[in-house]
C-alpha cells in the first residue's frame, strides 16, 4: 500500500496550489477510504477534459484569414479549451521557405516548439500550412543528432517533448464529436456540404498522421454530427493550387475553378475548410473565376470552425461569417439559420 | 553528373526504383501545366539527363502537394525531388519560372526582416519586382475594407536572435 500511496504522490505534478489541494489530498484520501481505483480513473479523466493549449495563430489568423480566428475562439471557449498563444512567434516560413530551402523551413518552426516547450504545453495549430511545418520540424526534433543541428542553429533548447496537433484533429479526436454535439443548439439539417482538406492536413501521412490521406473523414464525421448532409465528391484531398496564387495566379485560377465545378456537380451548396490558403484561393477569386470561364461562380467557403461555432448559437457576426467574398449570408438565412 | 545523383539520393529520392507508372503525373494538380510530368522528370533522372531537369518549368510549379509521393508504388518520393531540383537549380541560377522565385525570395526577406509576414508589404514589393504594378489591385482593398489587412507591419521582439538564425542558416 505504501508503494501505491508514494507513486501516486510521486506521480503527480500540480499545476496550481488550488489543485493540488483539491486533488491530491482528496486522491490519497479517496484511496484510503477505499473505492480508491476508480475514483482515480474518474479524476484523471476530469483532469485530462481541462484542455489547455499553446496556440500557434501564425500569420494568416489575424489577417487574411480572420474568420478562422475569430471562429476558432469561439469554439474553444464554448468547450472550455483553454488557448494560450505562443509568446511572440515568428512565421513558419510556409511554402516558400519549404521550396527554397529545406534547413530553413525546419528551423523556422522549430523556434516556435521551442517557445512552447518553455510553456510545457502542447501546440494547437489551426492553419494547415503551419501544422504541416511545426510538424515536419518536430519529426526531425526526435531525431537525437539533428535535434543538436537545431539546437545550434536556434541558440535555444529543444527537448522534443511536446506535440503538434491540427485544431480539426483536436475537435473530432481529442474533444471528440459526442461532447461538441452537446453543444449544439441550432443543427445545420439541410445544408448540403463537402468537406475539403486539401494537401497538408493529410500529406505526407507519415508526418501529418491523423487522418486517412486518400479519404480523409474527421471533417465529415464532424460537420454530421452538426446535422449538415455531407456529400461525397471527388476532390476532398485535391491541391488549391496553393502558393502560386501569387506568382500564377493564372494557374491556381484553373485549379481552384475546377475544384468548385465539381462542388456544383455534387449537388454541395458550399464547401468546409480547415485551410486558410485554400480559403483565399477559393474563396476570394470567385470573380475573377466567372469573368475568366463565363460562367457564374457563387460557392460559398466555410471554415469548419464557423459552421460548429454557428451550430453552437454564436452570432455570425462573431464568427466573421460576414466577412467572406463570396456572400456566405443567404445560403445561412435560406435554410433559416441565421 | 554522378555528384548529383548521390546528393539527391541521400535526400531520399529513390529514382531508380521508379517503373514509370505515371501514377505521380496522374494526380499531379499542376501536369497540365508543366513541361514534363513527375514521372518524365524522373525518367530524365534515370536518363542521367540533369540539365534537361533543372531547367524545366515543373520543378518551379510543383505545388509539394505530395499526392505524387503519398501515392507511388514504388517509394520513389516524386515530391522530395521536386523540391530538391527547385533548391539546386536556384543555386546555379536556372530559374526556368522567375516570378515564382520573387515571390519565394521576398517572403522570406519579409520574415527576416519582421519574423512574420506583413501581407501587404509582401504584394506591393512582390508587384514591384516582378514588374506588375497593378496585380491584385481590385484584392488588396476589398481584403482591406473586410478588416483583413493591418497597413503597419509588426516586428516580433526576438527579431534580433531570429536574424542570427537566418545568418546561421545562410552559412
Ligand atoms: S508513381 Fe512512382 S513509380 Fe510510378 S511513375 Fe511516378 S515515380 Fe515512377
Ligand atoms: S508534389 Fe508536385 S509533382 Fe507531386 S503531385 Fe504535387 S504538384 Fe505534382
Amino acid at each position: 500500500m505504501m508503494l501505491i500511496l508514494s507513486s501516486l504522490v510521486l506521480n503527480y505534478r500540480p499545476s496550481s496550489i488550488a489543485e493540488l489541494e483539491n486533488t491530491a489530498y482528496k486522491r490519497i484520501f479517496d484511496f484510503i477510504t477505499d473505492g480508491a481505483v476508480w475514483q482515480h480513473e474518474g479524476q484523471q479523466k476530469g483532469l485530462e477534459k481541462q484542455m489547455k493549449f499553446a496556440y500557434f495563430p501564425g500569420c494568416s489568423l489575424n489577417t487574411t484569414g480572420l474568420e478562422y480566428g475569430w471562429s476558432t475562439r469561439a469554439v474553444a471557449t464554448a468547450l472550455d479549451i483553454t488557448l494560450q498563444e505562443i509568446p511572440d512567434w515568428n512565421c513558419c516560413g510556409a511554402s516558400s521557405a519549404h521550396w527554397t530551402d529545406d534547413w530553413l523551413s525546419l528551423v523556422l518552426p522549430a523556434r516556435n516548439l521551442a517557445l512552447a516547450e518553455q510553456m510545457g504545453l502542447d501546440v494547437v495549430a489551426p492553419c494547415a500550412g503551419c501544422f504541416s511545418r511545426l510538424r515536419a520540424a518536430e519529426s526531425v526534433i526526435r531525431q537525437p543528432d539533428r535535434r543538436a543541428e537545431l539546437q545550434e542553429a536556434l541558440g535555444m533548447p529543444l527537448n522534443g517533448e511536446i506535440k503538434t496537433c491540427s485544431l480539426l484533429d483536436l475537435l473530432a479526436n481529442r474533444v471528440g464529436i459526442p461532447a461538441i454535439q452537446n453543444k449544439v443548439v441550432k443543427p445545420l439539417t439541410g445544408l448540403r456540404l463537402v468537406c475539403y482538406y486539401g494537401c497538408l492536413l493529410v500529406r505526407p501521412p507519415g508526418i501529418t498522421g491523423f487522418d486517412d490521406p486518400e479519404n480523409p473523414q474527421s471533417m465529415d464525421q464532424l460537420m454530421k454530427a452538426l446535422g449538415a448532409a455531407v456529400l461525397d465528391w471527388p476532390c476532398k484531398t485535391e491541391c488549391c493550387g496553393g502558393n502560386l496564387a501569387t506568382p500564377r495566379t493564372d494557374l491556381t485560377l484553373q485549379i481552384s475553378g475546377n475544384l468548385l465545378k465539381t462542388v456544383y456537380a455534387a449537388g454541395a451548396e458550399a464547401v468546409v475548410t480547415a485551410c486558410p490558403l485554400c480559403m483565399i484561393n477559393l474563396d476570394a477569386r470567385q470573380k475573377e473565376m466567372t469573368k475568366r470561364f463565363g460562367r457564374l461562380f457563387q460557392v460559398p467557403v466555410f471554415y469548419f470552425t464557423e459552421l460548429i461555432g454557428l451550430s453552437m448559437g454564436f452570432a455570425p457576426e462573431t464568427l466573421g461569417l460576414n466577412r467572406h467574398f463570396t456572400d456566405t449570408l443567404p445560403l445561412l438565412s435560406g435554410q433559416a439559420l441565421i | 553528373m554522378n555528384k548529383f545523383r548521390n546528393r539527391i539520393m541521400e535526400a531520399g529520392v529513390d529514382f531508380p526504383a521508379c517503373y514509370q507508372c505515371g501514377k505521380c503525373t496522374a494526380g499531379c494538380p499542376v501536369a497540365f501545366a508543366m513541361d514534363y510530368g513527375p514521372r518524365q522528370i524522373v525518367r530524365f533522372l534515370q536518363l542521367g539527363m540533369w540539365e534537361e531537369a533543372f531547367s524545366s518549368h515543373s520543378i518551379w510549379l510543383c505545388t509539394a502537394c505530395d499526392t505524387c509521393s503519398t501515392r507511388c508504388p514504388r517509394g520513389v518520393n516524386p515530391a522530395q525531388m521536386m523540391d530538391w531540383l527547385r533548391v539546386e537549380a536556384g543555386r546555379q541560377g536556372i530559374v526556368a519560372e522567375p516570378k515564382v522565385k520573387i515571390f519565394n525570395d521576398t517572403f522570406l526577406k519579409l520574415v527576416e526582416k519582421y519574423g512574420r509576414v506583413p501581407e501587404v508589404e509582401l504584394v506591393i514589393r512582390y508587384n514591384l519586382r516582378s514588374g506588375q504594378v497593378f496585380k491584385d489591385a481590385r484584392l488588396g482593398p476589398a481584403m482591406l475594407r473586410r478588416g483583413k489587412l493591418h497597413l503597419i507591419p509588426r516586428r516580433i521582439r526576438g527579431i534580433g536572435s531570429l536574424r542570427q538564425v537566418f545568418k546561421r542558416v545562410k552559412q
